[in-house]
């Protein structure tokens, strides 16, 4: 504790001077979990193909899910986080919410990409076709 | 285990301590993070967002199947694999570091301090070495009919999709994005880790020097130690967008 003294900033400090035994059970349970992703890539590979289009996105769903458990684990253990007051995770973790809205609204752009790059509705006509449309349009306003 | 008995109605804001309980430096350095995490997911974002646009994206299990002195033969997710092992290990040896940091335990600092820097370097030498079997590679591709010897590169992808020529299968150019993307990606995240084996040799030079007993504590430990920790964990992300899926 009087290893903390000088800090006047902290009211009161985490007990950190515990053994050594969580630290290593969280390296195998992040082993464990890339072992697992591993494992499911690897089978991704293996049956390369051969799987539905649901079959192969639900596997790379789960990959996703235990890479956020990895990151869960290094972020509150590792990196202490766990340990730190409310006030401090909120002001970390709130803000970091919003990559759920950016996930989910370019991977659905890009997709609707694809989809107009493969359809007739990507197959624009030439130039000089639109130009005098829109000019038309353009006048009527 | 790290159980801190906080007496209930603690009024955090009315002034005169952290309302965060951490010092200044710490909670500078979590925003630095974050800020940094907004960047990387940004890239990481960008890239989806091209991937998914495309019908022909390169599958990663034929791009990164080599490993040294291995040959021709066919490793897919092997050398990843062992990328990602050697950065989760060393991102223990820092965490036992904090923690021996924590006891005022110089030698022990100083031990883990060493492999955290190893294991840093290792991770640097794979890539350096994945990049040039990538830029370097020679790979036959179908352009206008004839067939070309393509690396990956920033401006040549051989990773399109593969077609019948003469008899024999060969690939044509891939969208040209990926090789911007991944030397973009993987070389933001490897000046990560480069950044913080330097801050980490910096770090060891001070406890070398008794800098941090001289302090009454090893703080500057711990700042370093939540760097490397995040470049552990965006490796975890890079690793899933692109090798994994």
């Amino acid at each position: 504790m009087s290893a903390h003294s000088t800090n006047t900033e902290v009211s009161f400090h985490a007990e950190h001077t515990g053994g050594t035994k969580r630290i290593w059970k969280i390296f195998w349970v992040l082993s464990a979990l890339t072992i697992i992703e591993l494992a499911l890539g690897y089978f991704l590979y293996a049956t390369h193909g051969s799987l539905g289009y649901a079959a192969v996105l639900s596997t790379k769903i789960v990959i996703g899910i235990l890479t956020l458990a990895k990151a869960y684990y290094i972020v509150s253990v590792f990196m202490h986080l766990g340990d730190e007051v409310r006030n401090l995770i909120m002001t970390i973790v709130v803000p970091l919410v919003l990559f759920v809205w950016f996930i989910i609204a370019f991977l659905a752009d890009g997709n609707s990409w694809k989809v107009l790059r493969n359809t007739n509705a990507g197959s624009r006509p030439s130039v000089e076709q639109v130009a005098p449309a829109a000019i038309e349009k353009g006048e009527k306003k | 285990m790290s159980t801190t008995a906080i007496p209930t109605g603690t009024k955090w804001w009315s002034g005169g301590r952290s309302p965060f309980n951490a010092s200044y430096g710490k909670v500078m350095m979590w925003y630095f993070l974050m800020s940094d995490a907004f960047t990387f997911g940004a890239f990481l974002i960008s890239y989806g967002t091209i991937r998914f646009s495309v019908n022909d994206w390169a599958d990663p299990n034929r791009v990164f199947n080599a490993f040294p002195f291995a040959g021709h033969a066919n490793l897919p997710l092997a050398f990843v694999s062992l990328m990602t092992f050697i950065l989760i290990f060393s991102s223990v040896t820092m965490v036992l570091a904090v923690h021996e940091g924590h006891k005022m335990n110089r030698k022990g600092v100083e031990k883990y301090m060493i492999l955290t820097i190893l294991g840093g370097i290792a991770f640097l030498s794979c890539q350096a070495w994945e990049w040039t079997h990538m830029i370097t590679g020679d790979h036959a591709v179908l352009v206008n009919g004839q067939i070309e010897h393509w690396g990956t590169t920033m401006a040549k992808n051989p990773w399109g999709t593969e077609v019948m020529h003469n008899g024999q299968l060969v690939s044509t150019p891939g969208p040209i994005a990926f090789g911007g993307y991944f030397f973009g990606i993987t070389g933001f995240h490897g000046f990560h880790v480069l950044s913080g084996v330097v801050i980490n040799i910096i770090m060891y030079i001070k406890t070398k020097l008794g800098h941090f007993d001289d302090r009454g504590h090893y703080e500057m430990i711990e700042k370093a130690g939540l760097y490397w920790h995040f470049v552990d964990l965006v490796w975890v992300f890079v690793f899933l967008c692109f090798y994994l899926v």
